[in-house]
């Protein structure tokens, strides 16, 4: 079983976010069950700082081996950092997809997409395998 | 409902992320698929390619029925050797690419892919009629593993009396290994030296057992389908479905050299197929940047007209960027990946070629 920390978001595109409690900066990866189902993880394209996205806007993609996933904006507002050592070392999102390999920061004007709990995730996770 | 393999329960033991293939439930990867990919190229990887079919063709015009039914010259063959050939329809579309081994005089053995060994074999009986032949589909009988890079022969001779260092590349000799009978071949789909062990459906789970235990200290690792497919693109191996398709002669996959129009006798295609110029060009290419080409996407030239599709896209492990292979009708300069025209490199095939 993935681990699914429970202190985080997650949407229904297995991205988790965090900070959403405390303040209008979150961050955003992909679940480590996405990461596992992908594969080994040879390049992220991320979007450039500054740019502003709107809740449920495909801004990243992750490649893998054999496909290329869609990464969403699970809220609106504004990109404020990128995981730059992902251009080096893209592994990190299969090694730590909740710490290192972590994608991208941004601070939110509050519209959101579903995000949904740990709990729902473990539960939707579970229906799809 | 896919089809489990006689290794099912190993996989599964060993955490194989299983995906459907060609009606089979086969090993996608055991870990890192990029790991077992470099395995198979600096050490050695074990393959599960029970899915393939094993199609026996019997009897005093065994030879005869094949060299109709088949482009290649499989009359000229000695026995205990083996050939890459291709069954292809009366228009010259290309049915199945298939190695056909020269068992006896009169017994051979074609092994198909999995998506098309029924095709094939209901093919060749059809192909058959009138030569004193027997097509007999085993490949329910049958389990193959394939032990592939350059650790191989070390590995597979110490459980085996049989001469390896003699086994040339392309050949196939009845023999035991680890107790088990096998039809020993020295044929692969990675660009590695390796065999391939045909053996009895019910003794695949012994031989994997002791492959893995001789092969243990020379870095033998358990490796999937995604290991397979990026090792043969490399290698530039076609694939069927992709570079090979009903609508391509061997001639548009740059492999006319298996139609061999100087053996005796008609054969199905021969008509179609003689003097007939390819329609289209297998190039190799490399990306200039990360992104990575996929089957299917366009390739288009420096003015942007689409030139051309991609038939396999992958990124590669031993060159470090993403490669493709791609049928085109004139030199190309990008492909457009989800609407981006991502510049290549044009480069001659295979991608990877190992050292002797």
């Amino acid at each position: 079983m993935s681990s699914i920390p429970d202190e985080l978001s997650y949407t229904k595109e297995h991205e988790w976010v965090a900070g959403l409690d405390d303040g209008l900066t979150v961050t955003v990866g992909i679940t480590a069950y996405a990461a596992e189902q992908l594969g080994d993880v040879v390049f992220v394209q991320l979007p450039e700082v500054g740019r502003q996205v709107e809740a449920g806007e495909a801004i990243a993609e992750v490649e893998s081996t054999k496909s290329v996933s869609d990464i969403y904006a699970p809220v609106g507002g504004e990109i404020v950092a990128v995981n730059t050592a992902l251009d080096e070392d893209p592994s990190l999102v299969n090694s730590n997809p909740y710490a290192d390999g972590w994608l991208f920061e941004m601070r939110s004007n509050g519209a959101t997409e579903d995000l949904i709990t740990a709990e729902e995730y473990a539960a939707l996770i579970s229906g799809d395998s | 409902m896919s089809r489990p393999t006689p290794l099912h329960e190993v996989h599964k033991s060993l955490g194989a992320t299983l995906t459907d293939f060609a009606g089979w439930l086969m090993p996608l990867r055991y870990g890192s698929e990029s790991a077992e990919h470099t395995a198979v190229r600096t050490a050695a990887g074990l393959f599960d390619l029970s899915h393939m079919g094993e199609i026996h063709v019997t009897g005093p015009g065994a030879a005869s029925a094949l060299d109709y039914a088949l482009v290649g010259n499989v009359g000229a063959l000695e026995p205990g050797r083996a050939r890459y050939t291709m069954m292809c329809d009366a228009g010259g579309g290309i049915v199945d690419d298939l190695i056909v081994y020269r068992l006896a005089a009169d017994e051979f053995m074609v092994c198909a892919n999995a998506s098309n060994y029924l095709r094939v074999a209901r093919e060749l009986t059809g192909r058959a009629t009138g030569f004193d032949a027997v097509v007999d589909d085993r490949s329910d009988s049958y389990a193959l593993l394939a032990v592939q890079g350059p650790h191989s022969q070390e590995i597979v001779a110490g459980l085996t009396d049989a001469d390896l260092a003699n086994l040339k590349y392309y050949t196939g000799l009845p023999g035991t290994v680890a107790g088990v009978e096998a039809l020993i071949a020295r044929t692969g789909y990675t660009g590695e030296d390796g065999f391939e062990l045909f053996v009895g459906a019910g003794d695949a789970v012994k031989l994997w057992g002791a492959l893995m235990e001789a092969g243990a200290a020379e870095g033998l690792v358990p490796a999937g389908l995604s290991a397979r497919d990026t090792l043969r693109l490399e290698a530039g191996m076609p694939l069927y479905g992709n570079e090979l398709t009903a609508a391509t002669t061997p001639m548009d996959a740059g492999l006319g050299r298996v139609v061999r129009f100087d053996k005796p006798g008609d054969f199905v295609g021969r008509a179609a197929l003689d003097g007939s110029e390819p329609t289209k060009r297998l190039v190799g290419l490399v990306m200039k940047g990360r992104r990575v080409p996929r089957h299917g996407f366009a390739v288009v030239d420096a003015d942007g007209a689409v030139v051309g599709e991609v038939t396999s896209g992958a990124p590669s492990p031993s060159i470090g960027r993403p490669i493709a292979m791609a049928y085109v009708t004139t030199t190309p300069a990008a492909v457009d990946i989800r609407g981006s025209h991502e510049p290549v490199d044009v480069v001659d095939l295979p991608f990877y070629r190992r050292k002797k």
